[in-house]
């Protein structure tokens, strides 16, 4: 558990952590949108100098970004893989039954692979330099417009922060019942895959009827303090836009430009 | 076979070599003589709970040596295979009720055992056997654990370590939530298994008066380092440094320094009530007579 990187938040004072979390989402969501204009060596690695000096700016070490890379280095081999032995195109370098080996491939392959990292650096970083509160408010205030379609947002909001705030609460759960069966005698970690499934039972079950007491638990606590559901509830949390975010949303904007020169 | 537990020089850091590292022991030197009561004092974030899993091995030291019984545990050491010291040393952790899992109390009871490789009839046995201990009778066998109070689901639990037959039962605040009746049986039971079956016990707990009326031999623990350790007549005898590190003093002593204020004195604080009331007794006497 403790390997996971991405979704962890590194405490922090820089540029990155003092944006305002609507831009950083924002960014995030329109970078993976930018990221497809990309089409040749150029392009690419313009983003990638982008997202290098992203990383520069948030003084978190690099080796979290590629420690968080090691969680999907399986898909992203995968999916290279595919492109490259299964590309048409160009020269023919070597060929084994329906495997080719083409230049359209290799380069594919290089482009699909660069295009992975890039996504998981951006989005470890907003993970990394965002409190997952924050990510919360930043959702809520950016999906106020859908109440008009009758989206019920508020309620929406609430469930993401309260599955937030519960996450390392059921995680510290999740490790304590875990060694409470250890000490059992259960092993988590060895036979077959059958013997392995088994051993979550003493984990899962404990999990979930704590879950349903600590929820009926909550929904009470949240009663007896006057809550009511949304309607006429103010916002003790409120997020401001700065001169930096407007700053970043300026130089996306001014990125998407310089890509769609540098692109073929 | 003498089942001592020795810490030599354990050091313990969590998540190194990331920003989260976190050193929870240092440089931690204790030994937990087969047949004894230990008690662990200290605040909490002190690392007692730390220290209770380097008990039975679900942690490793990061320096040090862990000796249980016969296995040597050190940083290098393999994890494979900790099934016999587990089976050993039994573990009941705080709130052990949020570890029931099975559809009624006889299985939930025999799992440990069965995990050890006992036959399932044996194992049922045993949960009987053990049932009867914590004080709940047959009938509660074949009902389902989440049907119970919590204070029986507490039973339950520690049923369910104790059923394993462990040589050491560590317990982490056992009595944590239960009113005072259900304390005090706990606090006996324990108490009879010790004393009657030869069982080595350790108790982690912030109630002086527990270790006061029970333990033989006291830790105290403060940010990760044992900082001071003897039997409890001596720990407390230094009642000025346990008002210091606000470790408090059984009720019993405290009681007995209201009385030396005013004038009474003693020649070693009683801890227990027991023992205060005798104080008194011998002491009124001389001045009556």
């Amino acid at each position: 558990m403790n390997k996971l990187i991405f979704g962890r938040y590194i405490p922090g004072n820089s540029l990155i952590h003092q944006m305002d979390p609507r831009a950083k989402l924002l960014a995030s969501f329109y970078f993976i949108g930018i990221i497809f204009l990309a089409n040749n060596w150029q392009s690419y690695a313009l983003l990638a100098i982008f997202t290098f000096v992203a990383v520069g700016l948030s003084k978190i070490n690099l080796l979290f970004f590629i420690r968080g890379l090691r969680a999907l280095i399986g898909l992203i081999l995968f999916t290279v893989f595919l492109q490259v032995f299964f590309t048409n195109g160009g020269t023919i370098y070597w060929q084994w039954g329906i495997f080719r080996l083409t230049e359209y491939g290799v380069t594919n392959g290089i482009f699909i692979f660069c295009r992975f990292v890039l996504i998981i650096f951006m989005s470890t970083l907003l993970t990394l330099t965002t409190l997952p509160l924050e990510l919360s408010d930043a959702i809520e205030s950016l999906l106020r417009p859908l109440k008009a379609f009758k989206l019920p947002v508020h309620e929406f909001s609430l469930m993401l922060s309260i599955a937030l705030r519960y996450v390392p609460t059921l995680m510290d759960e999740t490790e304590k019942i875990m060694n409470a069966q250890r000490a059992r005698g259960v092993d988590f970690s060895e036979g077959n895959l059958i013997q392995k499934m088994r051993a979550i039972i003493p984990l899962l079950i404990p999990l979930f009827v704590s879950s349903f007491t600590r929820a009926i638990d909550l929904a009470y606590a949240m009663e007896a303090r006057g809550y009511q559901g949304g309607n006429g509830r103010t916002k003790y949390r409120l997020l401001e836009w700065k001169l930096l975010d407007t700053i970043t949303i300026l130089t996306f904007v001014l990125l998407t430009a310089l890509l769609v020169l540098v692109r073929n | 076979m003498a089942m001592d537990i020795r810490f030599e020089k354990v050091d313990f850091t969590y998540q190194p070599n990331t920003p989260f590292e976190h050193r929870a022991l240092f440089d931690i030197d204790l030994q937990i003589q087969s047949g004894s009561y230990t008690a662990i004092i200290g605040h909490t974030g002190s690392g007692k709970s730390t220290l209770l899993q380097h008990l039975n091995a679900l942690l490793k030291p990061t320096a040090g040596t862990v000796t249980i019984g016969e296995r040597k545990i050190t940083p290098e050491s393999d994890n494979k295979n900790l099934k016999p010291v587990r089976k050993k040393v039994g573990i009941v952790f705080q709130f052990p009720e949020s570890q029931l899992f099975e559809e009624t109390v006889e299985k939930d009871i025999a799992f440990g055992p069965q995990n050890f490789g006992v036959s399932q009839a044996d194992a049922y046995a045993l949960a009987k056997e053990t049932l009867q201990l914590v004080g709940l009778d047959e009938s509660y066998l074949q009902r389902s654990p989440f049907d119970l109070s919590g204070g029986q689901m507490r039973r339950v639990a520690i049923a369910g370590v104790l059923a394993m037959q462990p040589e050491i039962l560590v317990l982490d605040e056992p009595t944590a939530g239960l009113d005072p009746q259900g304390r005090k049986e706990m606090m006996d039971m324990f108490w009879r298994l010790h004393k009657e079956q030869g069982l080595t016990l350790v108790l982690v707990t912030h109630l002086m008066d527990d270790v006061a009326d029970y333990a033989d031999y006291v830790y105290a623990l403060e940010k990760g380092r044992v900082v001071k350790e003897g039997t409890p007549e001596l720990v407390f005898q230094d009642f000025q440094w346990l008002q210091e590190k606000q470790l408090g003093l059984p009720t019993a002593t405290q009681f007995a320094l209201k009385l030396q204020e005013k004038g009474m004195h003693f020649k070693q604080l009683p801890l227990t009530a027991k023992a205060l009331a005798d104080e008194i007794m011998q002491q009124g006497g001389l001045i009556h007579e």
